[in-house]
């Protein structure tokens, strides 16, 4: 019997990814020679580049339909592109101060990237799991790069722990989902589920699969981890994790629900709009009782997811547009809240903020910008953000999910003003505010605040 | 009783009461050792469904390298009597409810299953093709990208045990 070797996969679409894995690899051979950490950090932040210069010419589908390269995991791979190239100026001169930091960092952070983009590109649920998986495993080991901090080290294991958990979810819907159709291709799904009805099956592995992505968005109830890991990793990672996996996370709800559950869309609809209430409201509440500035900062975070899920319940094409602005501004505006973090010698503790406007003035008021962006108040980009999500949750009919939005987004502006009220209100606890200021953390700085003002200002620009 | 049916019951009477064998004993180096013939029981059963590649990999993954990881551990951290720590959920009802809730999903799957579009792999052709061969058509070819993905993921953890195992002299990692 004669085999006929079958074509060569068609590389193209995948080029981007294929960049990132190469230099992730090259980096930990470079790493062992090149003890200049500049040069290691500044061929992350080109090829971060290199990618958003590819992602349009590389559109398609490749590998036996198991991976799309189009508009929507265009724009997600350039928020994830965004996300690392900022963390990486923010880290650069952060792993020096914290001893301990490896350097593998660099490359560890190319693979979550790696992981990330797969996850958005991912057409079958097998890629999208393996992806998932290959995000989850490096920033596990992210979260606990700081190997002899006990606090690092609980981050690292509580957030492999519950990862694995969600995994067991995540691959039991999907099995659920394959028992059903056959198929693991989230188009053929699609269409394979379009003649059956809705069947208890169907609907449990749903659940399951909604309750795996709700743990990678952290939203309540399955938020638990995110405090915890957010306070013990390095605030670098930090920045990383609040941003990355959650807009990977995001990515995959889109493309799952939207196209593989589209039959079912009121059971998903009914069981996000649940999640996206809950989350809201621990979020913000939870946040008001924090004294650390990262838990907080946790707390902000889960809040936002649950804001963005009401532009996922909307399901509209208008509602998919603002997700992915509001997770680009979210980009900024948070990696900016975290580089002020990491500029402050001691600004763990909302307490250590007290008087910074006295001492430093320009810091305290790019921290004041990031604060009301977070809040969302104008001429900020994080009031733009809100403002498209709400209204296009309001033209697709969810005005009650708006409603209790906007409560809630109220009851935030007290724990993000608080920051600004000590910053600017109280008397400082300490002689001095040491900062620790260098080139690539100021670049970063100066990105995102520009960022924030200019998308504030000018909307139009990515709307 | 045909032939067929006497060799399942005595896998199915074996490997069910090794498993009883595993999770009872005291001793974990006994415990790893009746697991070990267990796992070659699952071998067995593989071969007996014409499966041969399976009960190769049964025997060289499991019971050749995850076995022997197990035994590995047990040496190293020297613990002939297996630990009896508080239980981390007190209470049977939780439990149970756990226990019932997972088997409800198993009777609501199985109730449920439907038989898929016949693929490419038909019964014929592996029977023609021989298993290895066929699973290697399918992996290298159709589930390629995933095939590379699972070689990062497994080189990932590789780099961790590295970054988190490694310390210098100095204190420092």
């Amino acid at each position: 019997m004669i085999i006929v070797p079958p074509p060569f996969p068609n590389l193209t679409p995948f080029i981007p990814e294929l960049i990132v894995l190469s230099v992730a690899m090259v980096l930990l051979l470079l790493e062992i020679w090149v003890k200049n950490r500049v040069f290691i950090a500044g061929i992350c932040i080109l090829t971060g580049f290199a990618v958003i210069y590819c992602l349009n010419m590389s559109i398609g589908i490749t590998f036996n339909g198991m991976f799309i390269n189009d508009i929507y995991s265009v724009l997600f791979k350039i928020i994830f592109m965004v996300c690392l190239i900022l963390t990486v100026l923010i880290s650069l001169n952060y792993i020096d101060r914290e001893k301990p930091i490896r350097g593998e960092y660099y490359s560890l952070l190319l693979f979550a990237t790696a992981g990330m983009m797969l996850m958005a590109s991912a057409k079958d649920l097998m890629v999208l799991y393996l992806g998932l998986e290959l995000m989850a495993l490096s920033t596990y080991i992210l979260a606990g790069i700081k190997t002899l901090n006990i606090k690092s080290n609980e981050a690292a294991i509580k957030y492999f722990m519950l990862g694995a958990f969600s995994s067991a979810f995540l691959l039991f819907g999907i099995s659920m989902l394959y028992g059903l159709t056959a198929t693991t291709d989230i188009y053929l799904i699609a269409e394979r589920l379009k003649d059956t009805e809705r069947s208890l099956p169907l609907i449990l592995s749903m659940i399951m699969i909604v309750v795996a992505f709700s743990f990678k968005i952290a939203a309540a109830p399955f938020h638990m981890w995110s405090p915890d890991v957010y306070e013990g990793a390095p605030t670098s990672v930090t920045a990383f994790l609040s941003v990355g996996p959650k807009a990977a996370g995001f990515a995959v709800i889109g493309r799952v629900f939207y196209i593989a559950f589209e039959g079912i869309q009121p059971d998903w609809t009914t069981a996000f709009i649940i999640i996206s209430v809950i989350t809201m409201a621990i979020g913000n509440i939870v946040a008001l009782a924090q004294t650390n500035i990262k838990r907080m900062l946790a707390y902000s975070s889960i809040a936002h997811a649950g804001y963005i899920l009401i532009g996922i319940v909307t399901s509209t094409y208008e509602s998919l547009q603002a997700v992915i602005n509001y997770l680009m501004i979210y980009t900024f505006m948070n990696i900016g809240a975290f580089a002020i973090v990491i500029l402050l010698d001691k600004g763990e503790e909302i307490q250590d903020y007290n008087g910074l406007s006295k001492h430093r003035p320009l810091v305290a008021a790019i921290m004041l910008l990031f604060m009301f962006s977070l809040v969302g108040i104008p001429p900020t980009a994080g009031f733009i953000a809100k403002f498209n999500l709400f209204v296009s949750a309001i033209h697709g009919g969810q005005i009650w999910l708006v409603v209790i939005a906007v409560i809630f987004s109220a009851v935030s502006a007290f724990y993000y003003l608080r920051v600004v009220m000590n910053m600017y209100m109280k008397d400082p606890l300490v002689e001095e505010h040491q900062i620790h200021l260098s080139p690539s953390l100021g670049f970063a700085i100066f990105i995102t605040v520009v960022m924030v003002m200019v998308l504030g200002l000018f909307p139009s620009l990515i709307i | 009783m045909t032939l067929p049916q006497i060799f399942f019951a005595y896998f199915f009477v074996m490997i069910l009461g090794l498993a009883v064998m595993v999770v009872t004993r005291r001793n974990l180096v006994h415990a790893v050792l009746w697991m070990l013939l267990m796992f070659v029981h699952i071998g067995g059963l593989y071969l007996f469904l014409n499966a041969e590649f399976f009960a190769i990999i049964q025997i060289i993954v499991y019971a050749g390298a995850i076995l022997v990881m197990f035994l590995f551990v047990l040496l190293l951290l020297n613990v002939k009597q297996s630990l009896t720590a508080s239980l981390f959920i007190r209470g049977w009802q939780g439990r149970a409810m756990a226990v019932v809730f997972l088997l409800l999903v198993f009777v609501i799957s199985i109730k449920n299953l439907v038989i898929g579009p016949r693929g490419e792999y038909s019964i014929q052709r592996i029977e023609q093709q021989g298993h290895i061969k066929v699973i290697g058509e399918a992996m290298f070819n159709d589930y390629i990208l995933p095939f590379m993905i699972i070689g990062l993921i497994l080189f990932v953890p590789m780099i961790a045990a590295a970054v988190l195992a490694m310390r210098r002299h100095d204190g420092s990692s």
